[in-house]
């Protein structure tokens, strides 16, 4: 599938740069035939994934890296958010929508699930993580022929 | 902080004008709880008229004020929610647990509480 456009950014996993890195994305995504929907669920799932890299990956510490790249292809958005941070021993465990510790809730990745069309997520435990999330365009935005 | 409210007898009426997110999280829970906690026994509407983005930690600091004045036996209750704010709440299944409305667009400059006053909190 042949690459439209693309970014790459490389954030400090500072709080602020949540914002930063769902603004780029969403930037980019706007520049597909995507609707204002479907944007926005763009916004909650690169939020989210991001987040979780800086406060669990990382642990809030505000040294780790944390890499955002987006692709725009023909018929889908592609957003792979990955950490070195500390990784996720079990990641079935960690889907399941469970009230998390204080005020976090547990619904990070349900959001990502559901907003997305697509979320694989790969980690290894000391290492670190890596979400891949897939989001397709409209159909009736695709051109009939497929090009 | 962007954050305005207006004092009633029996309610007290909160208008956020900032995303809710990891960023935001810390400085409008702690600005919502210095309100709660001065303007005590009344009901809460908070005025999300101005919140263009709301994430699941946005949202954990919104049912965490809940839960406070659940606790103290006061309500929550949301206004002014905007498309894509509601549609991280019904994903949450909020609408189980607090009554929200959607923000009209035209009715959305009266309801602000920014407009007819309410100190801006340090
Ligand atoms: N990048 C990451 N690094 C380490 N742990 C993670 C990461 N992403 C998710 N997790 C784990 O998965 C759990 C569930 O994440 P999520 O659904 O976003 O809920 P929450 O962030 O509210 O806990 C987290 O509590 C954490 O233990
Ligand atoms: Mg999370």
């Amino acid at each position: 599938m042949a690459e439209t456009n693309s970014l790459s950014l490389d954030l400090a996993s500072h709080p602020d740069n949540v914002g930063l890195a769902r603004l780029a994305v969403a930037a980019l995504a706007a520049g597909a035939p995507f609707g204002v929907p479907d944007l926005e669920e763009i916004r909650v799932a690169v939020s989210e994934a991001v987040t979780n890299a800086v406060l669990h990956g990382y642990g809030g510490r505000r040294d780790g890296r944390v890499r955002v790249e987006a692709s725009l292809s023909q018929d889908r958005l592609q957003v792979v958010v990955s950490d070195q941070g500390r990784g996720i021993e079990d990641v079935a465990l960690a889907r399941q929508a469970a009230g998390g510790d204080g005020e976090r809730l547990g619904l990070g990745i349900l959001f990502m699930e559901t907003f997305m069309d697509h979320v694989v997520i790969e980690s290894h435990p000391g290492q670190g993580t890596r979400v891949v999330m897939e989001k397709r365009l409209p159909v009736a935005a695709l051109a009939p022929d497929g090009y | 902080m962007a954050i305005s409210y207006r004092v009633e007898p029996h309610l007290l009426t909160v208008g956020l004008e900032r995303d809710l997110d990891l960023a935001s999280a810390r400085d409008v829970r702690a600005a919502l709880d210095t309100l709660l906690d001065r303007y005590p026994d009344r009901d809460v509407r908070l005025n999300l008229d101005q919140v263009s983005f709301l994430d699941s930690t946005g949202l954990g600091v919104v049912l965490g004020r809940y839960r406070r004045l659940a606790a103290a036996g006061r309500t929550l209750h949301l206004v002014g929610v905007r498309p894509a704010v509601a549609a991280v709440l019904t994903v949450a299944g909020v609408r189980q647990i607090m009554a929200w409305e959607p923000r009209v667009a035209s009715e959305a400059r009266e309801k602000g509480v920014v407009a007819d006053g309410g100190d801006e909190l340090a």
